[in-house]
């Protein structure tokens, strides 16, 4: 591959990638009226966003589904804040180590739980998550402080930085040369890399490389037929989806120096498969949105209380609003975990594919169902390789 | 690779890039601007707002379901609604009533999971979005210890749930976080002259231990403790968490030799593994001659209300029980029961108590200021909130108070007359250096 290649995409990535990054870097405004616009949920956003489409590297273009993924984000978290510990507040090492560390633990196990596929797969990969979870929580708390979770403290070494910079009060923050990782800033170092594991994804979907995962996912046995040995492919996509989520892992200890073994735990996993299927497996920007919407129920849905729905539903006259809080109420505060169940089975019902699926219904009816691009890509994974 | 024809000179790709650097470097500029004040969330209008940070779901729902009501309870009587419970007893207390520093008192609510990365996404929204000027609450040592150094971070105050680790004021302590509930050295310390009093000292114990934090200090303190009036160790073992089945692990207690259980166990896991013991016929054994027994070092009422008749006439410890008779117990369980119908638990009270404390350092601080209020809680000695005369040590910002050693009520009187207390044990016998956990509470000043 020469280096125009890396560059040269086609006409509708390179708009998807420019909307895109146009809709991630403007979220601190448009994100104002969902009352989303504060700096945690959207560094949530980026972070799980990376998450997702990392998943759907594996699950999306291989169909093998990983029932494990939190645990490369949970080695992704416990490096970082070690490397945080250790040398530096310097992000960048931080993330580097984490990236390397967490492709090494996905190599492991995907060596081991590739060897099978479907359920049996599955569940050799959650098997390996909860193991981790468990050491994590128990076993290894020397290292992962267990419970209370893996924190900075002042009289750690960080022997690079005390090279350059003097004794302060008070725990450091991350930082890259001074400009601090929390808030707004916080964000945009996400962001941006949200887009550039946005890039990497679109150019593995449209390479030869992304070609042969779906090869794999339509009919594995025809392949190895044809005389590819699949399993160097399956276990590459693998590490590159467990890279993606030690990445993420690692840049939730940038914005928030801590890591805890509940980040391991089975259902932090199935989060990021129902993030990838309600949002739409195999399509690039699903798993992102699913990712979104996810976050957005956990933190704002979960934080109403009645106050907020009686204030919501002042206008109505009092009878009439003491009822439509009281239905309203099963549904938020401590009943978001039903509303997103809810809205799971309406999704996973009426648009298998996901959100995404919806989007390609509605253009379909505006532009009466010739042409569209989105369609044809969906054909194209559907074709079976040639013979 | 075949090459396209119709893709992007690498310019236009370039200038995408550009346009969205510049998009990335304006926002910020429009952002910030909103948050340059004298410290966060500095109250500006007429109300405060503060986060109530719960279990909502999860293991410990009960118990976040009553510190909210406590929470709601709290914020009645310092807008001067109801009957003002704690706030007519407290010693001394400037609050009136009127709000705190005349605004009136305003709240947020969040859900913890018990997950410490739940707890501190929801404490930051609290903060960051909702304007949050302080955050309390929580079930679990883990959520208390991670919203705490959060909290450090952002410059607001602690105010910590029931949490009962040693490392929430020891080897994690905050400048920001406060902690009115005791701990399991307490608890130990508390327990080990009364089980001296009532087994006598030549007992040999053997330990199941949940198999985290707490669980670990935990079993110090009461290794510690029972040694310490001559009792043997014969066997420390870790159970996992959420285990549901621990037949394994008390089968080999029968065999082992001793003749007292105690379980360093909390919440579902206590009431499994005591139910199990119970019907494994461990109270009805006779071993060395004595009768076996068994001890739960940290006991509540909703843990006791899920073991049913097995906690009959086991002891252990607990911060504070609705039966108490003081002036400020009774003030409280009153104004609570009048609102929901059942006595609050320890974990209400626990939270009911913070707030009006912090309220209480606000008003004796005459400012929301933090630094100001930490400075007004260091060291505030206090009396009428239900546990005697009680002082925020200054040292590690733990509250210093007389433990409750509880029993299970043999003859219950109604569904919630479920402990009995057996003796209180005073401050001076549970106190001890702060220096002994290590940790370093960090400066008042904190940049934003």
């Amino acid at each position: 591959m020469n280096f125009q290649g890396i560059f040269s995409m086609s006409r509708k990535d390179v708009t998807t990638l420019v909307i895109f990054s146009i809709v991630v870097l403007a979220m601190p405004i448009w994100l104002q009226p969902f009352g989303a616009a504060y700096p945690d949920l959207m560094q949530r956003f980026a972070i799980f966003g990376i998450l997702a489409i990392g998943f759907n590297i594996l699950f999306g273009l291989t169909g093998y589904l990983s029932f494990g993924h939190a645990a490369f984000l949970g080695v992704g978290s416990y490096t970082a804040v070690w490397t945080f510990k250790l040398f530096s507040m310097n992000p960048i090492p931080a993330l580097f180590f984490a990236v390397i560390l967490s492709g090494l633990f996905a190599l492991v196990i995907g060596y081991v739980s590739l060897r099978r596929s479907g359920i049996y797969f599955s569940i050799l990969t959650l098997a390996f998550a909860q193991m981790s979870y468990n050491l994590a929580y128990s076993v290894l708390t020397p290292i992962t402080m267990g419970e209370t979770g893996l924190q900075l403290e002042a009289s750690d070494p960080r022997i690079i930085d005390s090279m350059f910079v003097g004794e302060e009060a008070g725990l450091p923050v991350s930082n890259i040369f001074g400009l601090e990782m929390t808030g707004i800033p916080g964000f945009y170092f996400c962001a941006i890399f949200l887009l550039i594991g946005f890039f990497i994804t679109q150019r593995i979907f449209a390479s030869p490389f992304g070609m042969m995962l779906r090869g794999i996912k339509s009919n594995q046995t025809r392949m190895n037929y044809t005389g590819f040995n699949t399993r160097p492919y399956t276990l590459t996509a693998f590490v590159i989806s467990g890279m993606y989520a030690g990445l993420a892992g690692g840049l939730m200890a940038v914005t928030d120096p801590l890591a805890g073994a509940e980040r391991m735990q089975w259902t932090a996993s199935g989060e990021i498969v129902l993030m990838t299927i309600l949002g739409g497996v195999g399509t690039l920007l699903g798993p992102i949105i699913g990712a979104w919407l996810i976050k957005y129920f956990e933190n704002i849905f979960s934080s109403f209380n009645e106050n907020v729905l009686h204030n919501l539903f002042g206008f109505l006259p009092d009878g009439l609003e003491g009822f439509v809080v009281e239905i309203t109420s099963m549904f938020v505060g401590e009943g978001w975990h039903l509303t997103l169940g809810l809205v799971f089975v309406l999704v996973v019902t009426f648009l298998p594919g996901g959100m995404m699926e919806g989007y390609r219904r509605i253009t379909t009816l505006f532009t009466g169902g010739g042409g569209d691009g989105d369609k044809a890509k969906s054909e194209d994974t559907q074709t079976q390789p040639a013979e | 690779m075949t090459e396209r024809n119709d893709g992007p000179s690498r310019r236009r790709v370039l200038k995408g890039a550009a346009a969205g650097l510049v998009t990335a470097g304006v926002a910020p500029t429009i952002i910030t601007s909103a948050y340059a004040q004298e410290y966060r969330n500095k109250p500006t209008g007429d109300t405060v707002t503060l986060g109530f940070n719960v279990p909502q779901t999860g293991p410990y729902a009960d118990e976040g379901a009553d510190e909210l009501r406590a929470y709601e309870l709290a914020v009645e009587h310092l807008n001067g609604e109801g009957d003002g419970g704690m706030l007519t007893t407290m010693q001394p207390s400037n609050l009136t009533g009127n709000g705190i520093l005349g605004k009136k008192v305003a709240y947020v609510t969040g859900d913890t999971q018990t997950k410490s990365d739940a707890a501190r996404a929801s404490a930051k929204r609290m903060i960051e979005k909702d304007g949050a000027l302080m955050i309390t609450g929580g079930s679990s040592s883990g959520v208390a210890v991670a919203v705490q150094s959060l909290c450090q971070e952002m410059g607001t105050i602690f105010m910590a749930g029931l949490t009962h680790s040693d490392d929430t004021t020891g080897k994690d302590k905050r400048r920001y976080g406060f902690r009115h509930f005791f701990n399991t050295y307490m608890s130990g310390a508390a327990l080990g002259p009364v089980l001296s009093d009532e087994y006598g000292n030549e007992r040999r114990a053997y330990h199941l231990t949940a198999d985290y934090n707490w669980g670990y200090t935990q079993e110090r303190a009461m290794k510690d403790s029972t040694e310490a009036i001559g009792w043997e160790t014969v066997n420390t073992v870790k159970t996992p968490v959420g285990a549901g089945d621990f037949s394994q692990y008390i089968t080999p207690v029968l065999n082992s030799g001793a003749d007292v259980l105690i379980l360093n166990h909390y919440g579902r896991d206590m009431v499994n593994s005591l139910t199990q013991a119970v019907q494994f016929g461990l109270r009805d054994k006779q071993v060395n001659g004595k009768n076996f027994e068994i001890v739960v070092p940290l006991f509540s009422r909703l843990m006791a209300q899920g073991a049913g008749d097995n906690i009959k006439g086991i002891l252990g410890s607990a911060n504070w029980n609705w039966s108490l008779q003081d002036e400020g117990s009774q003030a409280f369980v009153k104004s609570f029961g009048a609102k929901y119908g059942f006595p609050p638990s320890m974990a209400a009270h626990t939270c009911y108590v913070q707030t009006l404390l912090y309220a209480d350092a606000c008003e004796r601080a005459g400012t929301f200021y933090p630094p100001d209020v930490i400075r007004a809680l260091e060291g505030h000695k206090f009396d009428g909130m239900g546990n005697g005369p009680t002082e925020y040590r200054a040292a590690d910002h733990q509250c210093f108070k007389s433990v409750l050693v509880v029993r299970g009520n043999a003859n219950p009187t109604s569904q919630f007359d479920l402990l009995e207390v057996v003796q209180e044990v005073p401050r001076e016998q549970v106190e001890y250096d702060p220096a002994i956990f290590g940790g370093e509470l960090g400066p008042y000043e904190v940049a934003m």
